[in-house]
């Protein structure tokens, strides 16, 4: 048998919290979870006091759609044909970053694994507000055909908000700009504010999430 | 290839010979002497390429077959050697040192089965599941839909219909529901 320790990501050295001493001698602590993670709790967003001020913003919200480029499961192939010229879906407002801290529209791809359920919460928690979350294919709604599978989460509005789900599997590109035109509906009648559901039932999904991640090495909520 | 499996059959016991394709030769080699012959394989007759190293679970027989498979680039010829190891004490000769590729498949055999590859490097780090702390899960004792029901908030189906009662109701309701009066 292996003698070799079971390398953990929660022992990693790099997240220690130790002394550096600077260029000109000054000694200082560094304690990376607490210096690169901000961990505030999310904010609930009260809307405009003024219901015309509102109404214009969840316009010119709806109107912007950047939609974040990470593709959790097998519909992300959906995605590069909605960019290009045969569906363009720039026509719409909607264009991809590369960052979350660009970008509002979170496209849930198709299936989710565990793994990566814990790299899209973090890139969801990064994500300005307003966001919106777009769920793709039976696997977000059901499980779909990964229904039991060990690995493949079953209902994602359990991790995290759903503004629009679309489904099929996988959904066409139509489908999914019909899903950007429904989410557009959503947005414009004021009833985009899942952000702030998450952040009202934080307790209740920080402890879904942290029921199948086993090995939770990042604050609560990161951004 | 005939000659060449007659010729190791003797030197490494190979059993279950199966010449499956024009190209594609199985074999069955015990545990002891399976690294020999695949460094023979790789040094002395031409199979240069390792192509994978695979895990069957025969839960029934209470053994794991892992099975090598080897490829001659010159012959294009496929040489997959099969070795059967105890299902309780899933432990195996690491062949890492043969090729650098191999210690990925036997750190993935360990997390997905809890096969042992002693000397493996980076055996214990997570591969895929990262946590996990059940049995490996491609075990076939492992019930991956109970873990899932337990685990991941399955959905509740909607009520299926059955076609010709659905089919009934929609095109003659009437007689559909003085059916179902009686």
């Amino acid at each position: 048998m292996s003698e070799e320790k079971n390398i953990n990501k929660f022992e990693n050295p790099d997240y220690a919290k130790r002394e550096v001493t600077g260029p000109d001698g000054e000694v200082f602590i560094v304690d990376p979870i607490k210096d690169y993670f901000s961990d505030e709790r999310p904010q609930v967003y009260l809307p405009n006091s003024i219901p015309v001020v509102e109404k214009f913003l969840n316009w010119a919200r709806a109107e912007s759609l950047w939609v974040l480029g990470f593709g959790t499961g097998c519909g992300s192939i959906e995605i590069p044909p909605l960019m290009t010229p045969r569906f363009d879906a720039f026509r719409f407002g909607v264009q991809s970053r590369p960052t979350p801290r660009q970008s509002n529209v979170f496209i849930i791809s198709g299936y989710l694994a565990v793994k990566t359920l814990k790299r899209v919460i973090r890139s969801y928690e990064q994500m300005p507000n307003p966001k919106y979350v777009l769920a793709l294919g039976s696997c977000t709604i059901n499980g779909g055909m990964y229904f039991d599978s060990y690995n493949t989460i079953n209902r994602l509005d359990q991790y995290m908000p759903v503004d629009v789900y679309v489904a099929g599997c996988m959904p066409r590109p139509e489908a999914l700009l019909a899903g950007f035109n429904k989410l557009k509906e959503l947005i414009k009648d004021g009833k985009g504010e899942k952000a702030n559901e998450y952040a009202e039932n934080f307790d209740w999904y920080k402890a879904n999430q942290k029921k199948i991640i086993k090995d939770w090495n990042m604050p609560d909520y990161n951004w | 290839m005939k000659d060449l499996i007659t010729k190791l059959s003797k030197a490494f016991e190979l059993k279950d010979v199966v010449y499956q394709r024009s190209d594609m030769t199985f074999a069955t080699a015990n545990k002891e002497n399976l690294i020999s012959l695949i460094t023979h394989m790789r040094d002395n007759e031409g199979f240069s390429h390792f192509v994978m190293l695979t895990c069957t679970d025969w839960i029934e027989d209470n053994v794991f077959q892992l099975t090598y498979i080897l490829n001659n680039p010159t012959d294009k010829h496929d040489l997959a050697v099969r070795c059967m190891i105890d299902r309780e004490e899933a432990t195996m000769t690491s062949a890492h040192h043969l090729w650098k590729h191999i210690a990925t498949y036997q750190r993935e055999l360990k997390e997905m089965y809890g096969i042992e590859f002693p000397g493996s490097p980076r055996l214990n780090e997570n591969f895929i599941l990262e946590g996990w702390d059940d049995i490996p899960p491609m075990r076939r004792d492992f019930d991956t839909k109970q873990f899932s029901a337990d685990t991941f908030f399955p959905r509740e189906r909607p009520e299926t219909n059955d076609p010709t009662e659905y089919m009934k109701k929609q095109l003659h309701p009437k007689d559909w529901t003085e059916q179902k009066a009686k």
